[in-house]
């Protein structure tokens, strides 16, 4: 901090100020056993994600090379059974991570990116424009979120990224009135009426006042949206809308429920994707929960 | 969508309020029928969005829904398809379009199914009632279960039952409900052979009351319980936080001193003031409800509104979508404006303009 104090411009000092914060909520984090359980769950995940293609060739998973029994139980070669096609269980849950892991992620990124600026232009301004911002933050809020992306991806069409739009645009809402609240309680700071004071723009308050005091919410929000998210794609998935190009954890159960893996009692086929699911979601859950008590010390009991 | 639970606060609750704190927060002295009046208007703000939401997504959206219709019917003729594009009303100018959808769906007409052509409110009225009884059940026995379980959880904050009980409800709050349905359906009904695999009620059954009461029980017990397994984990939670937020209070530490007994305590003044934030929450979640119908009625081809959404979604039958799409969002709206009436008696504090 104070080598960064004599060098004194402004961007070494701000530097020095994130980095900081970024060292206490790493510390708080740290203190919190969930959290740390998820976050090592997570980086397990990603690893699988990043690292399935050397665990079997592309071709391993294409139906005319398929050389398992149809719907196998686990047996030799087949640590996990196999699907309808005689194709490895196992292979198809690992390669599934990579596609639900992708589109929670992105359509998490276009719900904060929404949420986030509605959230700060409606903290921001007074009046007439916060007030219209806030009726439709409140009416996506409203809405059955489930339904209305059913409906966008039945209308559009069924491909990744009609799905990732789909979900982004029916979930920003919840970061949207976080991130508004935040703002009002920064706008209330001396710092911002000095800013003012000065001749600060609209545009100058917003991006360099508000949003990096905001910044750490919008993560912890995000984090926790990229669990709803993977939750509401592997539902749409299980519906049937999911993209037949980008096989996913819901996509499988989808296969295994319409190719009737439960009347076989193929439960091998049925028990692992639905797992990984609630594994993926239980962790980003818990690195949510625990980066909101870091950031938030009034939380902590 | 399994964490909307913990995003929707009723409005005024403390965490929508932290930004209004300061200067400018006074307290006005609105009367209920200004504070409803006003809760109305937007209530029918949001309604008249639905309206053009409806035929915003269904209309221009798609570049032409009936050759989507074309692509999916085997042996489809160009007769048929003049006859989808009138009845759509598809050759007809946009203004005209939505001038005739307007009036159609304020009196009360839907439109018809494609896949069963009938009226779609014909449908709806046939299926709402199955949809009621299940979700009404687990909803009452979530609340039940998950807010007792919470007020514990919290009350012993940091014991062994606290842990388990939290870690239960994140476990169930990650898991799909589909899922746990299909997982319910494996080990109960194919396995175990106690309960049925799906449908309301057996094609053997008698027409008569009692046996068709009994048999609907039976063929109740596994979707109501994968519902309420999705369902019990937000209540639970958003119990404990209120309860713990009650804990803090010096009333509570007041009525200790006073030597009241603890389960005294916790359920006539903790638990009592805990409750009101929470109630509320009930009306509010309605929308996770619906997930909820889709999924387990889908599972258990539970003949209600929610199997219904998806049996129109592969046809793509778009007037039964759009008919439910209305209905879904129309109940969501108006629970929360129950919900914002409810505050109101439940709780004065939020009594501010």
């Amino acid at each position: 901090m104070s080598s960064a104090m004599r060098n004194a411009s402004s961007r070494s000092i701000r530097l020095a100020r994130w980095r900081n914060t970024a060292r206490t909520v790493w510390r708080d984090y740290r203190r919190q056993r969930s959290g740390v359980v998820g976050l090592v769950g997570l980086a397990v995940i990603a690893l699988v994600a990043i690292g399935y293609p050397l665990l079997a060739e592309p071709s391993a998973l294409s139906v005319t090379n398929a050389t398992g029994g149809r719907l196998a139980p686990p047996g030799d070669g087949y640590p996990l059974g196999t699907d309808e096609f005689g194709r490895s269980v196992l292979l198809l849950v690992a390669q599934g991570t990579r596609v639900s892991l992708i589109i929670g992620v992105a359509s998490a990124s276009i719900a904060m990116v929404i949420g986030t600026l509605i959230g700060i232009l409606a903290g921001h301004f007074e009046g007439k424009a916060s007030w219209v911002l806030m009726r439709i933050t409140e009416w996506f809020l409203v809405l059955p979120g489930l339904v209305v992306a059913i409906i966008l991806v039945v209308v559009l069409g069924r491909s990744m990224t009609v799905l990732i739009i789909a979900i982004g645009v029916t979930s920003w809402a919840g970061t949207a009135r976080v991130i508004r609240a935040q703002t009002r309680t920064v706008e209330g700071r001396p710092y911002l009426e000095r800013a003012k004071a000065l001749g600060a723009g609209h545009w100058h308050q917003m991006v360099r006042h508000v949003l990096p005091n905001v910044m750490p919410l919008v993560l912890a929000s995000t984090v926790i949206t990229v669990a709803a998210a993977i939750l509401t794609e592997s539902g749409l998935a299980f519906l049937g809308l999911y993209d037949p190009q980008n096989l996913s954890w819901g996509m499988l159960l989808n296969r295994a429920w319409s190719t009737g893996a439960m009347s076989a009692g193929a439960w091998w086929y049925i028990l692992p994707p639905g797992f990984m699911i609630m594994i993926v979601v239980l962790c980003f859950n818990l690195c949510g929960r625990a980066l909101e008590v870091a950031i938030n010390p009034r939380l902590r009991r | 969508m399994a964490n909307e639970a913990a995003t929707y606060l009723p409005a005024g609750s403390p965490e929508d309020s932290t930004g209004d704190a300061g200067p400018e927060r006074r307290r006005s002295t609105a009367g209920f029928g200004r504070y409803v009046l006003n809760r109305a208007s937007g209530a029918v703000v949001s309604l008249v969005a639905v309206l053009f939401t409806g035929f915003f997504i269904f209309r221009i959206l798609p570049r032409d829904p009936v050759e989507q219709i074309m692509l999916n019917t085997p042996n489809a003729t160009p007769e048929l398809e003049a006859a989808l594009r009138s009845e759509f009303g598809l050759d007809r100018p946009l203004l005209v379009q939505f001038w005739e959808y307007l009036t159609n769906t304020l009196s009360g007409d839907l439109g018809v199914s494609i896949q069963y052509q009938v009226p779609v409110t014909q449908i709806i009225a046939d299926r709402l009632w199955p949809t009621v009884l299940l979700s009404g059940t687990a909803l009452v026995l979530c609340v039940t279960v998950g807010f007792s379980q919470g007020a514990i959880a919290a009350w012993r904050n940091g014991s062994k039952f606290d842990k388990r009980t939290v870690n239960i409800a994140l476990l169930l709050y990650a898991a799909p409900a589909f899922w746990v349905g299909m997982i319910a359906i494996i080990v109960f009904a194919r396995e175990l052979r106690l309960f049925p695999t799906g449908r309301m009620v057996s094609a053997t059954t008698p027409n008569e009351f009692w046996p068709r009461l009994l048999d609907t029980a039976h063929h109740m017990v596994l979707p109501t319980l994968t519902m309420s397994a999705m369902l019990y984990a937000g209540y639970l939670l958003i119990m404990r936080a209120s309860m713990l937020d009650e804990m803090g209070n010096d009333y509570i530490t007041t009525a200790r001193a006073k030597g009241l007994r603890d389960a005294v305590v916790r359920r006539k003044h903790a638990m009592r003031n805990a409750l009101l934030p929470t109630t509320t929450l009930v009306f509010m979640a309605i929308g996770n409800v619906i997930n909820g119908a889709v999924f387990t009625e889908t599972v258990f081809t539970w003949p209600g509104l929610g199997y219904t959404f998806f049996q129109a979604i592969s046809v793509p039958d778009l007037p039964v979508l759009q008919g439910l799409f209305i209905v879904f969002s129309a109940s969501t709206i108006l629970a929360n404006l129950t919900a914002d009436i409810l505050y109101w008696f439940i709780d004065p504090r939020s009594r501010k303009a």
